[in-house]
């Protein structure tokens, strides 16, 4: 490390010397990545859940979401809340641990341990930073199907998924159809919308503007963009959420007074809780990698490689899709899942579709909705009978 | 009758479903349009082992399929069946829907490009009940099949057998089967002529196939 060390944050600290199972690709093994770099050496970090069975069929790999990590199911090692997905993977959950061997790793460009700009560059024993090569959604499923072959594992029973998750499902499906048996892919899209990107846009431009980036050397010199970054945060969770959902939870009351202060203090209570989810990110979350993991979404076009013809990136695909949309996501909003039914269907693909009625936008993925759940489970106990797998009486 | 294995006939199945597995080779590839709650799909799945999925319009019964293990998609006959390829089913059917579709002639048109044969169960408007309510008491009719009342009735395009038959015809359609079941869900003898199947049949099951 060089002498100017970091303040030793909970982020970086991850980064570097994650609370996970961790493998790393050696000179040997290089990922070969989307921009032309070729990455080597670099680690991948993950959890698992479960055991394999001793035909190795039983696997799910899970794909995380733009800040989500690989702690699905697990206490969380830095803010110690429970596993982002504890509704859906578990014992007796839809993704039944008792049934399933359950794999997550962190995206690489992550922060919580996998390689991106907050890991330490070996060329030069400090943090990538800006050095990190752009990492876009193929890289990231290149990288996982090497942890797969390091795990011994020729085909994944399903590769479950929201939001960026998802879009890693479908690159899952296009690049390594034979690989797959099932696929999940929930509150996504195959590509990325312009008012997306400008919407990510707006999260980096927030994280740049704030003076302790220092042109992306912020760790370094020992500062933290952490304003950038919750102002980046605060925008973006507005958009997780649907109009309804901030009304029922806030409406237009005030936080902790009667009346107005005629300042700009939190007054609303929206204001307070969105303060409240800004500073909370900044301390589990890195800021270059921010960028990266947006930016890794605003690349994501599949249909791009398949000459603007999605249909052709799934023809004679085996694969059973279940796509899952709500309908009051507008950042992902019904239609963007309808158009991947369609060329699913148009690939001759055996594809079921749901959209659930639920008011809480494109964050409902993550939530307990029993739609969500019983979806799962109905499509992942059917695909298990007709993989042949043994699945535990979840009742 | 061709025996639809064990467990087949055990539930409530409705006459028409029972006719349509009876139709369907074993081991196809089977699309039901307007599939509902998925009752004919789990039939074909566990009676004829083919490869089932399915169409619904209600997110509801969309919903309810899924959770039950059916491959089905959110979709309207009316158009989604578009996005459908040619071929890409041995048969597609179409049960009790035909008469809530909007434009009926281009929902079979499709069924008959999507499929190489198309399965269609509806009510027929010829029965003697139905003609016997518009003739004597001059009211749109009701019956224990078709209860809902003018104004709610989803079902916009009615027609009788002879019809049905007439517009097979004018898409150049081929007829291979077709059965008119009575009120009790019993078919007509084979050898009654069409005025009589127009007459008592409640409800007809037609398997068409593209004209060679």
């Amino acid at each position: 490390m060089s002498t100017v060390v970091p303040p030793l944050t909970a982020a970086g600290g991850e980064a570097t010397n994650p609370s996970s199972k961790t493998i790393v690709f050696a000179a040997d093994a290089p990922l070969q990545m989307e921009c032309g770099v070729i990455l080597a050496p670099f680690t991948i970090a993950y959890q698992t859940y479960g055991v394999l069975n001793a035909e190795r069929s039983n696997a799910v790999l899970v794909c995380h979401a733009l800040t989500g990590d690989q702690h699905v199911s697990n206490t969380h090692p830095v803010t110690g809340k429970p596993g982002w997905w504890e509704t859906m993977v578990g014992p007796g959950r839809p993704i039944d641990t008792n049934s399933f061997f359950v794999i997550c790793s962190n995206v690489l460009g992550g922060c919580m341990g996998t390689t991106g700009p907050a890991a330490v560059n070996p060329a030069t024993g400090k943090a990538f930073g800006l050095e990190m090569p752009i990492v876009t959604i193929k890289d990231m499923v290149r990288a996982q199907s090497m942890l797969i072959d390091h795990l011994g594992i020729d085909q994944l029973f399903c590769v479950a998924g929201g939001s960026m998750g998802g879009m890693q499902v479908l690159q899952w499906a296009a690049s390594y159809p034979d690989r797959i048996f099932a696929a999940l892919p929930i509150a996504t899209a195959a590509r990325h919308s312009s008012q997306n990107i400008a919407f990510h846009e707006v999260g980096r431009q927030a994280v740049m503007a704030d003076p302790n980036w220092r042109g992306g050397r912020y760790l370094e010199e020992g500062t933290r963009p952490e304003k950038g970054l919750a102002v980046a945060r605060m925008a973006a969770h507005i958009t997780y959420m649907s109009d309804d959902s901030l009304h029922r939870k806030f409406g237009r009351k005030l936080q902790e007074r009667s009346a107005p202060t005629f300042s700009f203090d939190a007054d609303f209570q929206v204001e307070s809780y969105l303060r409240h989810q800004g500073s909370t990110f900044v301390e589990r979350f890195d800021a270059n990698s921010y960028l990266y993991v947006t930016r890794a979404m605003d690349y994501f076009d599949l249909a791009a490689d398949y000459g603007g013809l999605l249909a052709k990136a799934f023809r004679s695909i085996k694969t059973r899709f279940c796509v899952v949309s709500f309908n009051s996501d507008w950042l992902f909003p019904t239609t963007e899942s309808r158009a991947i039914v369609h060329a699913l269907n148009a690939g001759g693909a055996s594809v079921s579709f749901v959209e659930i009625d639920t008011n809480k936008g494109h964050d409902a993925f993550l939530l307990d909705i029993p739609d969500l759940i019983s979806t799962t489970r109905g499509f992942l106990d059917s695909a298990a009978r007709a993989r042949g797998l043994k699945v535990a009486d979840a009742s | 009758m061709i025996n639809l294995g064990p467990g087949a006939l055990s539930g409530k199945n409705r006459a028409d479903h029972l006719l349509i597995a009876e139709m369907v080779e074993p081991g196809s590839r089977v699309l039901d349009v307007g599939c509902a709650d998925g009752a004919l799909l789990r039939l074909l799945a566990s009676s004829r082992g083919v490869d089932a999925r399915g169409i619904e319009i209600s997110q509801a019964g969309v919903n309810d399929c899924v959770s039950k293990g059916l491959s089905v998609i959110q979709g309207d006959a009316d158009t989604d069946l578009n996005d459908y390829p040619d071929d890409s089913f041995d048969y597609v059917i179409l049960s009790q829907t035909l008469q809530a579709t909007q434009r009926p002639k281009v929902v079979l048109e499709n069924m008959l490009r999507i499929g190489r044969h198309a399965v269609v169960s509806f009510p027929n408007f010829g029965h003697w009940r139905i003609r016997m309510q518009l003739l004597l008491w001059g009211r749109m009719p009701v019956t224990p099949g078709l209860s809902s009342p003018w104004y709610e009735t989803q079902n916009i395009h009615f027609c009788t057998i002879r019809d049905f038959v007439e517009l097979t015809e004018s898409l150049g359609a081929h007829i291979e089967r077709a059965v008119a079941i009575n009120q009790l869900g019993a078919p007509l003898r084979l050898s009654a002529p069409w005025w009589v199947w127009n007459m008592f049949g409640e409800q007809a099951v037609f398997l068409l196939s593209r004209r060679k």
